[in-house]
Parts: C-alpha cells; structure tokens; sequence
C-alpha cells in the first residue's frame, strides 16, 4: 500500500470513523457508519478520486441487514467504501452531491435493491419499469426470482420543455434497424436538440440476480453473456473477482492467453464500430470494407479458439484451452494482413472531406463534463481522460507489457472514432508482442471456491472501458452477491450531455461514436 | 394511321416508365454492391421486392384518413402522368403537347405535396420531420430546377420537353456555356430531387436522419410498393429529363419507326452510364449535414442563374 492511499485513508480514519474491512479482496477497503457513507465521497473526490461504482448488496444471509458499496479510482488507488444499513428502513446519504456519476446507480439501487438514497434529487426508478407492482425488489433475497412478475399500469414521468415551437420526437424502444431497445426522447426546437432524455432497462433480464441462483462455472458462463461484444472482457473480470477472493493466481501463460483475446476482442469491435460509424454517414464504403476486416478477425477467432466471439475461452483459473504453435501463426499471418488493409482504409477514412465534414465538431463531450461524469474507457480517451485500467489495474502480463494509451481533448465523433484507429494499431502491437515472449506452463491454475464472507473486486479494461464486478461469496459457498458494471453504466448519460446543440438528423451518428451497451447496461 | 402510331409510341414509352424503372435502380444497386466487393441481389431484386409488397397486407394506422389511403396513388398517378410527357425514345408523344415543363415541374410538386400530408396524416413525429425536411428541400430544390429548365427553353424557343429535345438535335452541336451551367445545376437538383447522397440516403435504417424515407415508415403493403414504384420511376424520369435537356440525340423523330430499335439501345446506355454516374458519386461521398443542403441548393440555383445569364449575354 503506498502512502498516498495511507493518508487518504489516515483521513478518513480521524474524520469518518472508519474501520479498514478485510473482507475485500482485490482493492483497499474501509466501513465507514452509513452517517458518513456520503462524507468520505467527499473526502476522496477532493484527494481526487472519481466515483467507478455504486452498488448495494442484501446481507441477510450474513445476518446483517443490507450493504451500501461505492467504489473509487485514482491512478492505481482503488478504494471500496461500505456501510451497513438496517433490514428496516434502509436509508444512505447520496453521494449525487459530490458525484453525478451517482445519478442513475443510485435510482437503481433504490428500484432494484429498495434502500433510499437521502436528498437524491431524482426519486423516478431506473431500470425499473413502471408497469412493475409496487414494493418488488428483485435483488432483495425475499424476492423469488423464479416466479413471473405481475404486470400493473403505470406512468412515467418525462422531464417535458415548453415554448413556442418545442416538440418532441420519441424514438424507440423499438427502431427501424436491427439493434438493442432503448427509448430516447429529444426535445427540439426546430432541428436543433435542447434535450434528450434516456429511457433505458428494456433488455433488463435480471442477470445480477441469476447470478446468486449458480454455480461458479456456470456463473463465469454467465458473466461471458452479460454484453455478447465484451464476452471475453466480462469473463476475465468476473473471473479476477473470484480468483482474487480465492487468493488462486492464473499462471503466466493464461495471462497471456487472457490478454491476446482481450486485445483481439478490441480489435473485432473497433473495426466493426469505425465502419458503422461510416455507415452512419452513408458512407458505405468503408462500411463494407471494415465489416470484411472484421470478419476475417473473427473466421481466424473461429479457426483458433472454436468461436467467433471467443465466448468461453476464459475458464476460472485461467484458460479453458491451450494455443498451438500453429495457432500463434494464423494470429500473427492475420495481424499481418489486417495491418496492411487497416492502414488504406484509414488513409481513405482521413482524406475524404466529406467525412471530416461530418465528424469534426459533432457530439462534443467536453473535457470537464467527462470528468465529473465519471466517463470511462474510449469515450473518455477522446474526451482527454486519459484512463485505462490496463494501466491502473493491470492484471499480468499488462504489468510488463503496458500499452500506450491514446488520448484526444476534442471530444467530438472524430476523437472517439480515432481513438479506436490508435488502439486497433496499439492491441496488434501488444499481440505481436505477447506471442513473441509467451512462457511455457500450463494455462490453468488448481481452483477452489472462496471462503464465506469475503468477496473480490477486479477492474478490466474491455473494449468500451474499465468493467468492474464485486463478487461475494454466500455462508453456504455459492454467490451471495455478483455486482456488474459495464462501462456503458457511466458513459450512456454522457451521451446526453454529448448531443445538446447537436441537430437531431446527427443524433445516431452521435450515438454511434459511443456505442454503448444496452444489455450491460440493463443487466 | 399517324395517330395509332402516336398513340402505340405513347404506350411504348409508359411501359418502358413502368417496367422499367426497378431495372435502372436494381442497376444502381447492383453497381453499388460491386463497388463495395459485396455479393449483389441481382438486377432483379427491386422486381421481386415490389412483388412481395404487393403480395402483403396493408397495416393502416387507426387514425389514418383518407388523404393517407389516397397519396400512394396520386403519388403514383403523378409520377405516371410525368412520364407521358418527356420523350424516352421517340418524339411522337400526343401527350407531351398536353404538359410542358412547367406542367412536369407541376406534377412532381403535387406528388410531393399529397405524400408530405399524408405522412403527417398519422401524426407521428417522424412523419412531420419527414414533411418539414422535403418541403425544406422542395422549396430550394423546384426554383432552381424551373431556372435550369428555363435556360434550355431559351436556348431551344419552347418549353415543351418534345420540342427542346428536337430542337438540340436539329441544331448544328455547339458547346454553349449556358447549357453547360444548366446541366451542372441539373445534376445537383435531380441529387435532391431523387433523394440520392449526399442529399438523402435511400438505404437508412436511422430513422432520425431519413428525408424521404421519414414520410413513408408508416405505409406497407401495396401502398408501399406504389411510393416505392414511384419512387424508382422518379430517378428514371429525372434522368430522362437530363438526356432529353442536354443529351437527346439518337431518340428517334416524327413517324420513324425504323429509329426505335436503335433509340431503345441507346437510351438503355445512356442510362446505364448515369448509374455508373450516380453510383460513383455514392461511393465517394458521405451523406452531407442537414443543415449543408440548402447551401448545396443554393449552389444550384445560382449555377442556373449563371446559365440563363450567360445565355443573353455570349449568344
């Protein structure tokens, strides 16, 4: 532990009352009275920590009542701050005062898990729709996950503009293309957007809860289908987690294992997202040419690893198979081709005006909002936050090997798109490099399940950005609780802040250039 | 005899509209498909696709009125009735001494309207987006066409379509500047007019950014393949427009029947090579800001201006 985070914590210690909490592996951890949950935010963000993740566990199990968790960031600090809250009348002070990136955690937490977060200035639930009967809290342990729901009818309630020429254009949940739901409502004058407010939950499957019902096997199964692009990045996240309260450590080369299906996993979505970030703009061209690109990443992932996705590559304890000598050449002949096409493409993507016409200047996400937003990953990257969890967090082999991480101040589709252009070249690079020092052994340690009580914590940095899941192991040795967050959890909200002043015919391009998940998001 | 050869020539050149028309835009896409490296659906695929529309159900809002049943067939209609009047293949065209320019100019502004009342006839908020975009559009796009226009009936003393196209064709070929500045203006408005990049993008599924296709997410069924239809025989019609303005030799003359072979094949190039126009335009060019079109339009309104002025005064 380095001093900077003993003095955070030494301050906290004579100003909160805390008291250091063992029971978290994998980050500094403090319990702090639920009085000061809100006090020691505020101690931490002016040391200059950021809010990663709000979250609230149900520990009746444990014969306590409920746990209220945030999780904080700076550089390589990671800090978990709990409180222990009541079975009646679970109550904690928001943190919104200090974060906004608490915003919608914290409804969720209050529509999911039921405990009130005081002086939150938004009472409407999130994720949770209103046609769900009054009183359910599907993360309660006294909720039955296995029964149907009651269906009731509710309302709603929209932030609404009024003036002369204000109207409203809602779009969705269902859309003309084939993509996730999710209902966003613009306020427009004119062409020009005044607001847009996010109505998402609508692929909510109750996966954090599915979690609690499984096995540890089956449970790493799941966690590779919590968001289909970032199969790869959610598995070795939710397996970190587990592995780190375990204390089993994956040997070198399943690190190295782990960290090539990471990168091509980078790889397949950057290309497919520069392309559609193309197609958005008509420009179908590119498009195609980046969708054969991508689909020659993905043949040669079906050829080496017996998926396209990679899903289940990840095993607890490292991988589930070994790579032949073979299989290194195939992903080595593949980068080779895949640079050469990359790079025409992108000279052809950088020269064309009428591209740059569209993607300079549009969906401007400023610097500082994206900082006080707590926006991760490549989003943040072009919005010059420099972040990355390969860098804060870096499991092996990142520690040797670490990248170089772009960054872009402008903010605007062109910074997120070309960001994604530098981490494509970057991920190859890596590739290239880990095959060329990759250490002999086998690719997975002997496991066992943790012990009761502790949980583990782990950060990955996915394609989107830093994912993080907290697992706690339940008294029986089974999951008591999983918690998920997907990048997309911090970053849709600063979509909305992204397209005001935008006109409304530039909003997909907008929303494409982020290209957040719906599905980790909702969970 | 000379009328049932006039009126055979009608009926000729409305079929060739009609059955023609899928051929030109699965011509473009097919084109487009190459120059991507995708694998095609076949020149025939729009045929198999208004077969299919027709084939299905029509799903009506519930409170659709009858202005929304009835557009799919004025749009039609209209779009039928401007093909009578501009010369494909052949001169002898009785109804093009019924319509002029002004006349055609008339007909498409008219479909237009019919389909932007009944887009916001559902009243939901893409229909009305897509009426207030295309009469945006509309509104830059029919002055400057009528400008383009004027400048070729200057040239030729007329302005019935027939009688231009006749008039370039008997004249001796001169390179007139002011014609040449018609055309450039052409170009840009039949872009717009036709709903191409990088005006409008026929293939989007982003319902936000649709001109065009905003006003028809509510049709289906054989209303869909009417506008749809309409739609295929707009671009005919516009390029026909071009080559009848600026391009109308080898469209064969009064009562030649001889002619008709060769002024088929030629129109078939001609129009083949405005694909090849079109799609290369697609293919180098992203779909340009909303907010661009109106400087894209006024670009073209003053290269028409420039066009009629050249014409006073250099001939």
């Amino acid at each position: 532990m380095n001093g900077k985070l003993n003095d955070i914590l030494k301050q906290l210690l004579e100003r909160c009352a805390v008291s250091m909490d063992a029971s978290v592996c994998g980050a500094a951890a403090c319990e702090v009275p639920s009085g000061f949950f809100s006090d020691a935010g505020k101690i931490l963000k002016a040391a200059g920590f950021r809010l990663a993740a709000e979250w609230a566990s149900d520990e009746t199990l444990f014969g306590r009542g409920f746990g209220v968790y945030a999780a904080y960031i700076e550089g390589r600090d990671h800090i978990v701050i709990k409180s222990l809250l009541p079975p009646d009348d679970p109550a904690f002070p928001t943190l919104t005062r200090h974060f906004p990136a608490a915003y919608r955690m914290e409804r969720q937490i209050a529509s999911l898990m039921g405990l009130k977060p005081d002086g939150h200035p938004d009472p409407r639930p999130w994720i949770r729709h209103e046609d769900w009967p009054e009183g359910v809290f599907p993360l309660r342990k006294s909720f039955d996950g296995t029964k149907p729901l009651g269906r009731v009818e509710g309302t709603y309630r929209w932030v609404s503009a009024e003036g002369e020429g204000v109207f409203e254009i809602p779009v969705g949940p269902v859309h003309a293309g084939i993509i996730e739901p999710g209902h966003f409502r613009f306020q427009a004058v004119g062409e020009d957007i005044i607001n847009l407010e996010e109505k998402l939950g609508y692929v909510h499957k109750g996966i954090e809860k599915r979690f609690e019902a499984l096995g540890w096997e089956e449970a790493a199964r799941l966690a590779a289908r919590v968001s289909g692009d970032s199969t790869v990045a959610h598995a070795i996240a939710f397996c970190m987690a587990v592995e780190a309260a375990s204390g089993c450590v994956p040997p070198p080369r399943a690190g190295h294992l782990r960290a090539i299906m990471l990168e091509r996993e980078r790889i397949t979505n950057h290309l497919g997202d520069i392309g559609a970030i193309c197609n958005d703009i008509a420009f179908t061209f590119l498009h195609c040419q980046f969708a054969t690109l991508r689909e020659r990443v993905l043949r040669t992932n079906r050829k080496v690893f017996g998926h396209r996705l990679m899903m289940d590559g990840i095993a607890l304890g490292g991988v589930a198979a070994d790579l032949s000598d073979d299989a290194f050449v195939a992903i080595i002949d593949d980068l080779h081709v895949l640079s050469i096409e990359f790079e025409r493409l992108v000279r052809i993507y950088e020269d064309n005006p009428s591209v740059e016409d569209r993607i300079y200047g549009a969906g401007v996400l400023e610097p500082d909002a994206a900082k006080a937003l707590g926006v991760v990953g490549f989003t943040a990257r072009a919005s010059g936050q420099r972040l990355d969890a390969r860098i804060e967090n870096p499991f092996p082999p990142y520690d040797k090997f670490p990248p170089t991480v772009p960054a872009l101040s402008s903010g605007d589709v062109h910074a997120r798109a070309w960001v994604r252009v530098e981490e494509v070249r970057e991920s190859s690079r890596l590739i290239r490099e880990l095959i060329r020092e990759m250490p002999e052994g086998s690719v997975r340690a002997g496991w066992s399940g943790p012990l009761s009580g502790l949980s583990g914590f782990s950060v990955v940095e996915g394609w989107r950005g830093e994912i993080i899941y907290w697992v706690q192991c339940a008294p029986g040795g089974g999951i008591n609780r999983c918690m998920v967050r997907d990048p997309s959890t911090m970053n849709w909200v600063a979509l909305e802040q992204a397209v005001k002043g935008n006109i409304v015919p530039d909003f997909p391009l907008c929303n494409k250039s982020f290209n957040q998940s719906y599905s980790g998001h909702d969970l | 005899m000379e009328n049932v050869y006039s009126a055979l020539m009608q009926a000729l050149q409305l079929t060739i509209v009609v059955a023609g028309a899928p051929l030109l835009t699965g011509w473009v896409r097919t084109l487009k498909c190459w120059m991507q490296g995708r694998r095609t659906a076949g020149l025939l695929q729009p045929y198999r696709d208004l077969a299919r529309l027709f084939s299905k159900d029509i799903v009506l809002a519930e409170n659709a009125s009858w202005i929304f049943r009835f557009a799919p067939y004025v749009v039609f209609g209209a779009t039928l009735m401007a093909g009578a009047v501009i010369p494909l293949i052949s001169f002898d065209l009785p109804l093009g001494a019924t319509a002029d320019i002004i006349a055609l100019v008339a007909l498409f502004a008219t479909a237009r309207f019919f389909l932007a009342l009944a887009a916001m006839d559902t009243g939901t908020a893409f229909g009305g987006m897509g009426s207030s975009r295309e009469m945006t559009v509309a509104s830059l796009a029919e002055p400057a066409m009528l400008m383009s226009i004027f400048t070729v009936s200057l040239a030729s003393q007329s302005t019935s379509l027939s009688q231009m196209a006749h008039v370039i064709t008997s004249t001796p070929l001169v390179l007139r500047p002011s014609l040449a500045f018609a055309l450039l203006a052409f170009i840009l408005i039949a872009v717009a007019e036709t709903g191409r990049v990088p005006v409008d993008n026929p293939a989007t599924h982003l319902e936000l950014t649709m001109i065009h296709e905003a006003m028809i997410l509510e049709y289906s069924g054989r209303h869909l393949a009417l506008i749809e239809w309409a739609g295929m025989m707009k671009l005919l019609l516009f390029s026909s427009i071009g080559i009848a303005c600026f391009f109308p030799w080898g469209i064969s003359g009064h009562g030649d029947p001889l002619m008709l072979p060769p002024a088929f094949v030629i129109l078939a190039a001609k129009l083949a090579l405005i694909g090849i126009f079109i799609v290369l335009v697609e293919t180098g060019l992203a779909k340009m800001r909303l907010f661009r079109v109106p400087e894209f339009l006024g670009s073209a309104f003053l290269l028409a201006t420039l066009g009629m002025l050249s014409f006073f005064i250099l001939e």
